[in-house]
């Protein structure tokens, strides 16, 4: 393709692809700006003066709703929803990697579970916990809510790396007498840990944000997203804006964190070659 | 496989625990949807198990329901459409105009990262721009294009389309993009040889190649768009109908059967849609 697109056609696609960047990312950059409003700043420019006042409006007594619980619940939530992904879609992935009855049906209910329209799935959840008679809460239908969004990816994720997983690690290991829970742990493990970090990243930050699915399935507390849908009707001053840059901050921060220890791994198997059986 | 039995044992084992939170929290709950929207219900008892069908009635007889079903298939299409070109384009342009690999994935990174943090916060983010003394208008006004602020920039079907195609351009790009970077390039070269030219490889060539991709990217785009309720609600005001907020708002009033009347039927259309899509590529062989 490259000899037949010539310089014009290049600067062209680059031009849309920096627009489409810039499309992206300059509405989260006006509100990270504008959350530096000084006190009698608005929620639109001119900026008037700078400050940190909307930030600490936030940690005042006077703040609306209980954004330091949701907060706590939204990141506990995040926390449980991460590992439970982890988890289940790494023994989901090994599983896969046989042949048994219902694979398919599984596959379909999984993708089914991603397509669903969130509103569907919450007042599902929400009418059975009421016809049970248990009471809803974030750690319990919550959490289930959360992982029929995050397991499907976690699942694919799964198929891709075990589609392009080498065999010959594993029957080297059985080779040498290793035990299967031996060449999970030192064999398996190892090779695919960084793609183990992508799903705990895809599980964190996708239950963080979560809104749709929580909808119904909380219970009577709101978690983060739904305390910013609630006050962004009601609130007029740039103390949106300051949650807003501190949440974004703190997803920012797991997913450069997440590519850090990505980097890291990824260099110490090339330094290395594989780690496999070092602890 | 001499140990095929226990082996397969295994399999089950492994694949049990995802098992039972779809059962559980997925299959159970469309299940209890499905049989709640045909129970009565009344102020204060919110679910009376009975067998009533006037749940769909009132779904069906009701003018609101075909137009807030005619305004989504609206949003629906115009979102599509719109995602459908841009992600393609920057889907094209990060599998065939950029040669290096890490230059590909870093660009490839930047468009993902906005994906990981808050819709909310994405959809909030437009008002400072959109809103009566927002950045357009002050920009419009400044320039002396327009004489008063134009209010249909925000809360407004415009806003609504805008807050779409920014959250979901990438559930195209990326299946697009994955579908674009599996085209063995010798197809490319030999259709050069052959004397096409740029837009007759684009079109036949790379097109239908991609077909996988567009199809799972519009899945997504077209499931999100249909159920959605909040974006709806925080970029159109108050005005725009949706049938995802017609179901909070039942919600909201403590109306679940009604709102599972409607859930079903949402269901059942996106599920049509979703199959038409299907029948269009196999999703299992993309993965």
């Amino acid at each position: 393709m490259r000899s037949t697109e010539g310089p014009p056609y290049k600067a062209l696609m680059w031009a849309i692809f920096i627009l489409f960047v810039l499309f992206l990312y300059a509405p989260i950059a006006t509100i990270v700006l504008l959350s530096f409003q000084g006190p009698e700043g608005g929620l639109t420019f001119p900026m008037r003066g700078v400050s940190l006042h909307w930030f600490a409006e936030l940690f005042g007594p006077q703040s609306i709703g209980d954004i330091w619980g949701a907060f706590r619940r939204s990141f506990g939530l995040g926390v449980i929803v991460m590992i439970s992904t982890v988890i289940i879609s790494f023994i989901a992935g090994l599983a896969y990697r046989r042949r048994f009855i219902g694979s398919t049906v599984l596959l379909y209910v999984a993708i089914a579970s991603l397509v669903m329209p969130s509103v569907v799935v919450s007042l599902g959840i929400g009418a059975g916990f009421e016809l049970a008679g248990i009471q809803r809460h974030w750690y319990s239908s919550g959490v289930g809510a959360h992982l029929t969004w995050t397991l499907p990816f976690g699942l694919l994720i799964m198929f891709a790396v075990f589609n392009r997983f080498d065999r010959s690690f594993e029957e080297a290991a059985r080779d040498q007498g290793a035990s299967p829970w031996q060449t999970i742990r030192f064999v398996v493990v190892p090779i695919i840990l960084p793609s183990l970090i992508g799903i705990a990243l895809f599980g964190f930050t996708l239950s963080y944000d979560e809104l749709a699915r929580s909808s119904q399935a909380i219970g009577a507390v709101n978690t983060l997203p739904l305390e910013l849908q609630a006050m962004q009707t009601n609130t007029t001053t740039p103390v949106i804006y300051a949650l807003g840059t501190l949440t974004t901050g703190l997803s920012f921060l797991v997913i450069g964190i997440t590519i850090a220890a990505f980097v890291i791994i990824r260099r110490r198997q090339q330094r290395h070659g594989s780690d496999a059986g070092k602890a | 496989m001499a140990r095929s039995l226990p082996s397969r044992a295994v399999a089950y084992f492994q694949a049990l625990p995802i098992a039972a939170v779809f059962a559980v929290f997925f299959i159970l709950p469309i299940c209890l949807v499905v049989v709640v929207s045909f129970f009565d219900y009344q102020t204060y008892d919110i679910l009376i198990p009975d067998f009533v069908t006037f749940n769909y009635e009132d779904v069906f007889s009701s003018p609101t329901t075909y137009r807030t079903y005619a305004a989504t298939f609206k949003f629906c299409l115009i979102t599509w459409a719109l995602t459908l070109v841009i992600g393609f384009t920057i889907a094209h342009f990060l599998a065939f105009y950029l040669k290096s690999v890490p230059t590909q994935l870093v660009c490839f990174l930047i468009c993902t990262i906005p994906f990981w943090t808050s819709n909310v916060i994405r959809m909030i983010s437009w008002i400072p721009f959109l809103g009566r003394n927002g950045l357009i208008n002050q920009a419009l006004m400044s320039l002396g294009i327009v004489d008063e602020p134009q209010e249909w920039l925000l809360f407004s079907e415009f806003a609504v389309i805008l807050g779409y195609v920014h959250l979901y351009t990438l559930f195209m790009i990326v299946p697009i993009f994955n579908s674009m970077a599996r085209i063995d390039k010798s197809l490319i070269e030999a259709a050069k040889d052959q004397g096409a030219s740029s837009l007759q490889i684009l079109w036949n060539v790379v097109l239908p190649l991609t077909k996988p991709g567009i199809a799972i990217g519009s899945i997504f785009v077209v499931a999100i768009v249909m159920g959605d309720f909040i974006t709806v609600s925080v970029l159109g005001g108050g005005q725009i109908p949706s049938i995802g907020k017609s179901i909070q708002t039942e919600l909201s009033y403590l109306q679940f059967p009604p709102a599972a009347a409607n859930a079903v039927v949402l269901l059942g259309i996106t599920i049509l849609m979703i199959i038409a899509l299907i029948r269009i590529v196999d999703i299992r062989k993309e993965l």
